[in-house]
């Protein structure tokens, strides 16, 4: 377990909770996109953005940034909240999510948006592209690493396995991916429409390094990472335990906020839950 | 005659000696498609990633958005149709820097039947926005064709025979993407070919010669975007056309070409390809004679435009 301030958790938590805040707002102005698979991966974007990766909003293309693609295009306003709360673009154009001329697009696009690394929508090209990106900067010499968030609806896709084989021939330890497994995906339970357990097992035979954590427990996020970086001549998987709609009560665990927007009664009433969790920090 | 794979597998060679940036990605078609060579020389840049195209395609990707150039090669049939939606999500949509390179396309892949023979990747490739599309005449083109792609930023597509075409262009002429470029000039017809199908538009030159016909044959090397101004201007100064294609007629340039014409100066088109039909195991020779792809077909298709051109007039 990596020794964190209980001052670094803390502040971790309090910005997940404002990244929810603003998925609820994006998705719920929009009457669109996907605030459930958006919310079960703002721990670990939040880890990353605001504790791991080196990256610099006001230079967003620095050749020596790490980089971080989200494969699961669809939970794009979790990238988009924690893009805008790093400083990358205005806090305030989170609202222009899905509208005509925005910058941020219903599915990430690559070159608009500053400091989205890669366009994703439809599933299973995210693993891939990482693997590319992984091979240069080990072709180059460079020390930047590369960090892949998956979807668990992704793990149906066949390209999803194609990436895991090559990321293992050629021993990307510079590539982490993060399996976001809340278990639901567009039609029902992960489980019910394609079973994937057991699932660690699967990346294991893959040739892979797996850790499998809670997905929202920050000790356990950080100390992940912490071992991908010590981990030599394998790539490393990191199975997170999620929960679909995570931090709003009646939106936890329900398939419907895959791809379903607050209504303006449940807007106040996610807001209010998230403000009360706030306050208790 | 050398095959269009060599001169590619040679360009990609001289290239990568010119360009520490060049990187090329396979699909186990890499002594097929001559890309191991590339691989023997320059070992850290090159990956074999098996048969999983959509992940060759993704990873070329990768590499391109990390400052790459990116040479993705295979057949034809999978460096496009199964690779489709990779292609359009990963690499045209970014606009990144990788390079498609295909060989087997068309009839002519021969004996392996209509599941290799890629008739449709024109029309997929050319229907995707930011998409560049290449289709080299012959080996030198093919080679002038792998330069001119790394030379330009965003996505390409070429695609050539696996058969051996003889050589109709000239070393001397400089290669522009974009830029069809008339091989011998005529007033009567004008045939417009890409691929292997300029030799035998140079062919029906010949046989239209010896009937009094001057034909005006151009090479249109650049299947996207199209050289409309030389288009436009054939349609003008011969009032008809006639194209040629190892395709489907079913958008490819032959449509492309039509679509320009109707809307600058509409005249005569006949169409000379595969015609919606999926092909079968055959030498390539007999392929191209059973689907219709000869110099004969170009002839009767100038003959046929000329008369309805004659019969307007």
């Amino acid at each position: 377990m990596v020794d964190v301030s209980e001052e670094l958790i803390a502040s971790l938590k309090k910005k997940a909770v404002t990244l929810r805040k603003h998925i609820i707002r994006m998705t719920h102005n929009a009457q669109s996109g996907h605030p459930g698979g958006s919310m079960s991966a703002a721990d670990i974007v939040t880890a990353l953005y605001f504790h791991v990766l080196r990256v610099d909003p006001k230079n967003p293309t620095w050749p020596d940034r790490d980089r971080f693609v989200l494969s699961k295009g669809h939970a794009c306003p979790v990238w988009y909240a924690a893009l805008a709360e790093r400083g990358f673009f205005p806090v305030d154009e989170l609202l222009t999510f899905r509208k005509l001329n925005s910058r941020l697009q219903g599915h990430p696009e690559l070159g608009t948006t500053p400091g989205v690394e890669n366009a994703a929508g439809a599933e299973g090209q995210g693993l891939s592209f990482s693997v590319g990106l992984a091979l240069a900067a080990r072709m180059d010499h460079k020390p930047w690493r590369v960090y892949c968030i998956l979807g668990d609806g992704e793990q149906d896709v066949g390209q999803t396995w194609e990436a895991a084989m090559s990321s293992s021939k050629y021993g990307l330890d510079n590539l982490t991916a993060f399996i976001d497994r809340n278990g639901i995906q567009q039609e029902g339970r992960t489980e019910d429409i394609m079973p994937l357990e057991p699932l660690a097992e699967k990346w294991e035979a893959f040739n892979w390094h797996v850790l499998t954590i809670d997905g929202h427990d920050f000790r356990q996020i950080l100390a992940a990472i912490e071992e991908a970086h010590r981990t030599k001549g394998r790539p490393t998987a990191v199975i997170s335990r999620t929960v679909k709609g995570k931090g709003v009560s009646f939106m936890e665990n329900k398939i419907k906020y895959h791809g379903a927007a607050t209504s303006d009664e449940e807007l106040k009433l996610a807001l209010a839950e998230l403000d009360a969790q706030e306050a208790a920090i | 005659m050398e095959s269009q794979r060599s001169y590619f597998g040679k360009a990609l060679i001289d290239l990568g000696r010119r360009n520490p940036n060049v990187v090329v990605v396979g699909a186990d078609t890499t002594e097929s498609i001559k890309t191991i060579d590339f691989g023997k020389s320059f070992p850290d840049r090159f990956f074999q990633l098996g048969i999983a195209e959509p992940n060759m395609i993704s990873v070329a990707a990768g590499l391109a958005a990390a400052g790459k150039i990116a040479f993705a090669a295979t057949y034809s049939v999978f460096g496009s149709a199964h690779t489709y939606n990779v292609i359009r999500q990963n690499v045209a949509y970014t606009n990144l820097n990788v390079k498609i390179f295909c060989s087997h396309a068309g009839l002519t892949v021969g004996p392996d039947g209509a599941t290799h023979q890629m008739n449709e990747d024109i029309a997929l490739m050319r229907g995707i926005p930011r998409m560049t599309v290449l289709v080299p005449a012959d080996g030198p083109e093919t080679a002038k064709c792998v330069d001119a792609a790394a030379a330009m930023k965003g996505p390409v597509y070429c695609r050539f025979s696996r058969t051996n075409v003889p050589t109709v262009t000239s070393a001397e002429d400089d290669f522009v993407i974009g830029r069809a470029r008339v091989l011998r000039d005529g007033s009567d017809v004008t045939l417009i070919g890409c691929g292997l199908m300029v030799a035998r538009c140079l062919e029906a030159a010949d046989a239209l010669k010896r009937a009094g016909i001057q034909a005006r044959v151009i090479n249109l090397a650049t299947a996207k975007p199209l050289d409309i101004a030389m288009i436009d201007r054939a349609a003008r100064e011969t009032g008809g056309i006639v194209t040629a294609e190892e395709h489907t007629v079913v958008h490819g340039i032959g449509a492309a070409i039509a679509s320009a014409i109707a809307a600058n100066h509409p005249v005569p088109i006949a169409m000379v390809g595969v015609q919606d039909v999926f092909g079968e195991s055959g030498e390539a020779e007999e392929l191209l004679r059973k689907y219709g792809l000869t110099a004969e077909k170009i002839v009767d298709g100038a003959h046929d435009v000329m008369k309805r051109r004659d019969r307007k007039r």
